[in-house]
């Protein structure tokens, strides 16, 4: 039976109506959200400006200006095997990329070796071996050493490792010459930068690994070495790749550490031991003094830039790759 | 009752070898961070100790070891940190509920998520750069810089357009860098509200922006307060794109040029002046010592620079734990 009250009368535009109006509620949530749009927005914007700025300088430039690549041709900004912008050397000014993708490498395969096996293996010791109380003195100090500012240990490399590391066992034990400023001393404190980020990834991707293959393992009578290495690490293994690319890409955007530590003379060269120049470090090398505005060597700058966001961006979007496509296959 | 063919237990035994080796291995990879993280300490600390005085702390920068001091930076790196602060703490919060609450996971979405996730990866001398050409250089626009004059009454504010070197630059191209990290930070906290909270709050009547004003911030406040301390600690020891900015490594004054209290108290309007005045930062008072010509500056009151840093940046850290334990327990769910 319906009873008046079940049947209200039908609904009029008006206060209490459910009837949707007009109102200054729903003009606000309207703005609220455009708001919050743009905030979000304000990414996209900051790419596109990234990229419109080093294509603007590098690339092509309006006519009275005239952009890198309209004054040094592709071919030698890539093959020339010298780098001397700013009239030094031979008197001649020379854009050849190449010494300083070279000093970039150093840098990253020795942070790779440091940082990649050691960030690694403190991993699967916090995810296989360690006790709840050990993680919980480990992760806060793996914390604080990725939250030290990079400047901190440039200084640490300049003043601590290469002259009471570096120099007693390798010049005056091995007999290499080392000089002041070296590769080495830079890229062991960009792999200690980078170790705390493998380890944390790997050890999310590690522990993201289901509790039954581990157990599965042991009841076919593995041992904890077989169930960490054969096991859970191989199952693992694209998301440590991912972290892996993701670490190597931030060792290549590292600029303090590296332009404190490793020098500030472009060479194209493969000896750790010896004073380099990263792409990183002659930006800041550069801008930090007056560099004349419109000049080839302002505009290089640009170039140099333009190569370092490329190879980051694919690195992190491989990176990406690789992660979603893992955590598809888990959950 | 068989019995295990001697074979089998030698390589059982070699196998169990094999499994302590790793696992000391594994051991000494991890406990090597405290080592590492303890060496650091001792020797930055050891090579400060004699210079961390009272004069180091309230003296601008000098070219003399003995007179320098780390004032001009501190307020430097205060004032860059709190500007970018009140400027990336909004739109990044802004960002991340448009993102978790109102996108809808088309398209768009995705590649605005993309985008943030590549734009934390890019280095920081890129951001750098495009402070340099935004900020500094506006593209070129101008052929000389313009001076402009704004009359407040009880005070002018005076700025060149292009900004040029000031705090205002350096803030906002921090403003820039430290959006992601806050943006994928505050995201993580509201992704962690359960949805019952949201549901229960709409099946109340009340409106989207009232669900969030009133329940989902709250609930989120701890997770999003350690992302944006994480960030603007991290924008705090961000040394590159000051560097690149060109900001001057021999500043020896305080932005706004404000003389303590009692100078602030007469002149208010310095606070409104400081923005746009000339900075040095803690950083980059660092970089230029260590690569000074004077011993004294580049071994020793270097590393006075670094632990003032490091004091500042464990203090905000502390802060941050302090700020979260105390929100998180008043949240029950």
């Amino acid at each position: 039976m319906t009873s008046p009250r079940d049947n209200p009368p039908p609904a009029a535009a008006g206060p209490g109506s459910l009837v949707r109006q007009v109102t200054w509620q729903t003009i606000r949530e309207r703005l609220i959200r455009w708001v919050l749009f743009a905030c979000a927005g304000l990414s996209v914007v900051t790419t596109v400006a990234i990229i419109l700025v080093l294509l603007s300088e590098a690339v092509f430039s309006l006519p009275p200006h005239k952009a890198f690549f309209q004054q040094v041709s592709v071919r030698e900004f890539f093959t020339e095997t010298r780098w001397t912008p700013d009239f030094e050397g031979d008197g001649q000014q020379h854009y050849g990329i190449l010494p300083l993708f070279a000093g970039t490498m150093l840098i990253v395969v020795t942070s790779g070796l440091v940082g990649l096996p050691i960030g690694l293996l403190a991993a699967i010791y916090l995810s296989e071996y360690a006790a709840p109380r050990t993680r919980s003195i480990l992760k806060p100090v793996l914390e604080l050493l990725a939250g030290v500012p990079t400047i901190v240990y440039g200084y640490f490399a300049l003043k601590f490792i290469t002259p009471y590391v570096l120099r007693p066992v390798f010049q005056d034990w091995l007999g290499f010459n080392v000089d002041t400023f070296n590769a080495l001393s830079g890229g062991i404190v960009v792999g200690i930068m980078i170790m705390p980020m493998v380890c944390s990834l790997s050890e999310d991707v590690l522990r993201a690994v289901p509790q039954s293959l581990r157990e599965a393992g042991y009841a076919l009578g593995s041992t904890r070495f077989d169930v960490s290495v054969r096991i859970v690490v191989p199952s693992a293994l694209s998301g440590i790749l991912a972290s892996f690319i993701l670490a190597l890409s931030r060792g290549i955007g590292e600029t303090m550490a590296v332009a404190i530590a490793s020098g500030q003379q472009a060479q194209l060269t493969a000896n750790p031991l010896s004073q380099i120049q990263t792409m990183t470090a002659f930006i800041v090398n550069v801008m930090k003094g007056d560099v004349p505005p419109g000049s080839t060597l302002e505009s290089s700058i640009y170039a140099v830039a333009l190569v370092l966001f490329a190879i980051t961006l694919t690195l992190n979007v491989i990176s990406q790759m690789i992660l979603r496509r893992y955590r598809e296959v888990y959950q | 009752m068989t019995t295990v063919p001697e074979h089998y237990s030698r390589r059982l035994a070699h196998r169990h070898r094999l499994g302590t080796v790793f696992e000391w291995a594994c051991r000494v990879a991890a406990w090597g961070s405290v080592l590492v993280l303890a060496v650091l300490l001792i020797a930055v600390t050891s090579r400060a100790w004699h210079w961390l005085d009272w004069q180091f702390l309230t003296s601008p920068n000098d070219y003399e070891a003995e007179r320098a001091g780390i004032l001009g930076g501190f307020w430097g790196s205060f004032w860059l940190v709190g500007l970018t602060g009140l400027m990336t703490v909004p739109v990044g919060i802004g960002a991340a509920l448009y993102l978790e609450e109102y996108a809808k996971p088309n398209w768009i979405t995705r590649q605005i998520q993309l985008n943030i996730a590549n734009l934390a990866g890019v280095p920081s001398v890129v951001y750098g750069i495009l402070g340099y050409s935004v900020f500094i250089r506006f593209f070129g626009f101008f052929d000389r810089p313009q001076t402009y004059e704004l009359a407040l009454g009880f005070t002018n504010v005076r700025f060149h357009l292009p900004l040029g070197t000031v705090v205002l630059s350096g803030a906002l191209t921090l403003c820039l860098l430290s959006l992601p990290v806050v943006i994928i930070a505050s995201q993580e906290a509201l992704r962690a509200v359960p949805p019952s909270l949201r549901h229960a709050s709409l099946a109340l009547g009340a409106t989207k922006w009232q669900t969030i004003r009133y329940q989902i911030l709250p609930a989120a406040l701890p997770g999003i307060l350690t992302g944006v301390i994480l960030a603007l600690s991290r924008a705090l020891g961000e040394t590159a794109p000051l560097a690149v900015l060109g900001a001057a490594s021999h500043v020896d004054f305080v932005p706004g040029r404000i003389r303590g209290a009692g100078d602030l108290m007469a002149n208010p309007g310095k606070l409104l002046q400081a923005p746009f005045d000339g900075f040095t930062a803690i950083p980059l008072q660092i970089y230029t010592w260590v690569n000074d010509n004077s011993r004294d500056l580049r071994d020793s009151v270097s590393a006075a620079g670094i632990v003032v840093l490091l004091v500042v940046l464990i203090a905000m850290n502390g802060v941050a734990i302090y700020l979260r334990q105390r929100y998180q327990q008043k949240i029950r769910w």
